[in-house]
């Protein structure tokens, strides 16, 4: 068995303009199968990808974005949403959904899967991982 | 002329270019992803200020962006009054 390796998604594209940030959900919840440890980024405009409130019904579209809550349960909790990216477009971490993982170790205690960090502590982040997808 | 713009502000140049091209008497409308660009809170809503601005309600909806998130003075329209618009002007130019 090979080793388990650090991977991290790189989202930087708003949901609905582009496909991108469909399937880059998709490859994550795929990937998730093969016990990797797993992180996502969202950045840029990817921060657009978590608002709560979506309602697609008048663009014809599906609204993927209540799959973005079911990441907790495929072990997938170590979200980085990017500080910088949040102020320039006016949002805050309120403007985003809620989104936890719960904790075999400590009597499934629910946590917060989302970090907010600033573009020092991604880059961290970025420089610790062994590999990276970009969407 | 009716300018359309259906990119994020964030993500390139378009909205800038078109707002800093428009003439008096016309109009913007922001659809798609262009929406992201009337949020009041947002760096970009200040390319808006002078500018007769529509934006799209159900690319709006998609967004999770609400109505009181908007800058102020920002026209709201369905895809009827979308049809509108581009009946009401003689041209429209699609900034894509």
């Amino acid at each position: 068995m090979s080793k388990t390796k650090k991977m991290m998604y790189i989202n930087r594209k708003a949901p609905y303009g582009t496909i991108y940030a469909w399937e880059s959900l998709e490859v994550v919840l795929i990937g998730a199968a093969f016990e990797q440890d797993v992180s996502l980024a969202f950045m840029d405009d990817g921060v657009y990808q978590l608002t709560k409130g979506q309602d697609t019904s008048g663009i014809g579209m599906k609204n993927f974005s209540p799959t973005y809550a079911a990441l907790g349960d495929f072990e997938v909790n170590k979200i980085y949403v990017d500080k910088e990216s949040l102020e320039e477009r006016g949002l805050t971490l309120d403007d985003l959904q809620h989104l936890v993982w719960e904790d075999e170790d400590e009597d499934w205690a629910e946590k917060d899967s989302i970090h907010l960090v600033s573009r020092a502590e991604l880059s961290d982040v970025l420089a610790d991982q062994d590999v990276l997808f970009n969407f | 002329m009716l300018h359309l713009v259906n990119k994020s502000p964030y993500d390139g140049s378009n909205l800038n270019t078109a707002t800093s091209i428009m003439k008096s008497g016309d109009t913007l409308l922001l659809i798609e992803d262009g929406v992201y660009g009337a949020v009041k809170a947002g760096k970009a809503a200040s390319l808006l200020e002078g500018h007769t601005v529509s934006v799209l309600g159900p690319d709006l909806a998609a967004r999770g962006i609400t109505k009181d998130k908007l800058a102020d003075g920002i026209n709201v329209v369905d895809y009827a009054g979308f049809v509108d618009m581009v009946e009401a002007n003689d041209k429209v130019q699609s900034w894509l």
